[in-house]
């Protein structure tokens, strides 16, 4: 999976939980401070990403992925089933 | 509709001002109102599988899913009686004319009997099947009992007081007396107050059951509510919400609003007998009323009409009988009653917020609904109910009657302007 797919994968999670545009989940933006994304949504998006990708995402790896860009190189690094 | 009737606006005075309501028979307090004039029951079969085996398949459940009517990322977070609550509130506040009101004057008292019942269950599942990592982080704010309140709250930023009475089928009248007293206290301008309950679920449904407190005329669903009638077999589980903008009137008047009613008093009263069981002579649920119509400032010759609890249980319509009897005495034969749980079946923590709605627009409007499947008199109830048809009455001052297990009783006295 590339990271175009990946990050377009993480858009549509993001979109489903909160509603916010695809087209404004861009690879440097930041979850909470820019998309204004609460901690129980991030959860829930954490939840669907292990879904959809096959990985895990401990709660300490977790809170620091700050922007969608860190998501995606971390279920890069963690070994997505493709 | 705005003056007293001693000419003033006065600011103990408490008006009701924005009606809103989800019920089995509409999906707002137009549909609601004219399905039970028109005697239209709500109540039905319920089909899906996980039910098959229950001793109990009746209900009545909202017509249209509340999350079809709300937005999806709004939805998701909410368990369905917060949904429902949100609906109603939107109804109510729109209604009230959308006050332009400092968020910390405005209130907000929202009861539920059961809360989030049906998201707790509905989780319990998902852990179980999926494990803990699976179960959402939303489930706590679902499940608590408060929960419609906060989100009613949330939605209109009210800062002056969010509460949330839970007493059982009385939550939703207890709400609207709190609220009266946050009036009259001075504590808040305004306040939205009422009801929101959503829990039909094999659990409740198989726990109700085995209190043998549920109709099972499974044969005629729209039969099942007969509240009064001497057939009666129990209550129908329900689901809705009811919300009520109070506000003083002299707040009301000052921003020109129109009027329904007076939310003229407000009798509490516990009866400290059995948890569920009604104390048999109705002495508990007669103090309330007697206390509501002492907080009016009215005497029994004002009573023009009384919105009873009725849930179509055996002994619950004869206590209540008894203690309607006992404070209208003489008075009795001349007082029209009438059970809106006949066509809604019983809405618990939404049934008392929804009955107000309906007993505001009885006395706004000079009429009243129907009591369905009221076919045979019960010799052990000796009041005037109100067969099939609505009928036109003239009242000055009407009560509404709601009761819980726990042994609250509350009672409503609700005044033309």
């Amino acid at each position: 999976m590339t990271d175009a797919e990946l990050m377009t994968g993480l858009a549509d999670i993001v979109n489903e939980i909160t509603g916010i545009p695809t087209t404004d989940v861009t690879p440097d933006v930041r979850f909470s401070d820019d998309l204004d994304v609460d901690s129980l949504s991030m959860v829930e998006i954490a939840l669907a990403a292990e879904e959809k990708f096959g990985v895990r995402i401990p709660d300490s790896d977790l809170v620091k992925l700050k922007t969608p860009a860190d998501a995606v190189a971390f279920i890069k690094k963690a070994g997505v089933n493709a | 509709m705005t003056s007293s009737t001693d000419g003033g606006a006065r600011a103990d005075t408490v008006v009701i001002t924005g009606l809103g309501a989800v019920t089995p028979v509409g999906d707002d307090v137009a549909s609601t109102w004219s399905a039970l004039l028109a005697g239209r029951s709500g109540v039905g079969l319920l089909t899906d599988e996980r039910y098959a085996d229950m001793p109990v398949r009746l209900a009545a459940q909202v017509i249209t899913d509340p999350a079809d009517r709300l937005d999806r990322v709004e939805a998701r977070t909410l368990d369905r009686g917060q949904r429902l609550a949100l609906l109603a509130a939107r109804e109510a506040w729109a209604d009230a004319g959308a006050p332009d009101v400092a968020p910390e004057r405005i209130a907000v008292v929202v009861g539920s009997g059961i809360g989030g019942a049906v998201t707790l269950l509905d989780q319990w599942d998902v852990l179980r099947e999926h494990g803990a990592r699976r179960v959402s982080p939303y489930v706590v704010p679902m499940l608590m009992p408060n929960g419609p309140a906060a989100t009613v709250a949330l939605e209109l930023s009210a800062r002056a007081q969010v509460r949330a009475p839970v007493s059982a089928c009385a939550s939703g009248a207890d709400a609207i007396a709190l609220a009266v007293d946050l009036l009259r206290a001075g504590l808040a301008d305004i306040v939205v107050a009422g009801g929101a309950e959503a829990c039909i679920h094999p659990l409740p449904l198989a726990g109700f059951a085995q209190m043998r407190a549920l109709s099972t005329r499974h044969d005629d669903p729209e039969a099942a509510s007969r509240p009064f009638d001497a057939g009666r077999d129990g209550f129908v589980m329900g689901e809705g919400a009811g919300l009520l903008v109070l506000e003083t009137q002299e707040h009301a008047q000052a921003r020109g609003v129109r009027c329904y009613a007076e939310l003229a008093g407000a009798g509490v009263t516990a009866d400290a007998h059995h948890m569920t069981a009604p104390e048999p002579s109705g002495a508990g649920a007669a103090h309330a009323m007697r206390y509501a119509l002492a907080a009016a400032g009215a005497d029994i010759a004002q009573v023009g009409y009384v919105n009873g609890h009725a849930t179509s249980t055996p002994l619950g319509d004869i206590a209540e009988a008894q203690a309607i009897r006992a404070v209208l005495g003489a008075r009795t034969a001349d007082v029209p009653v009438s059970a809106t749980k006949s066509m809604t079946g019983h809405l618990l923590g939404a049934a008392g917020a929804v009955e107000a709605v309906v007993t505001a627009l009885s006395v706004f409007e000079g009429r009243v609904h129907p009591t369905r499947n009221y076919d045979k008199p019960d010799e052990a109830i000796e009041l005037d109910v109100v067969p099939e048809g609505h009928r036109a009455v003239d009242i000055e001052l009407a009560l509404t009657n709601s009761f819980g297990f726990g042994g609250h009783n509350v009672s409503l006295a609700i005044r033309r302007l």
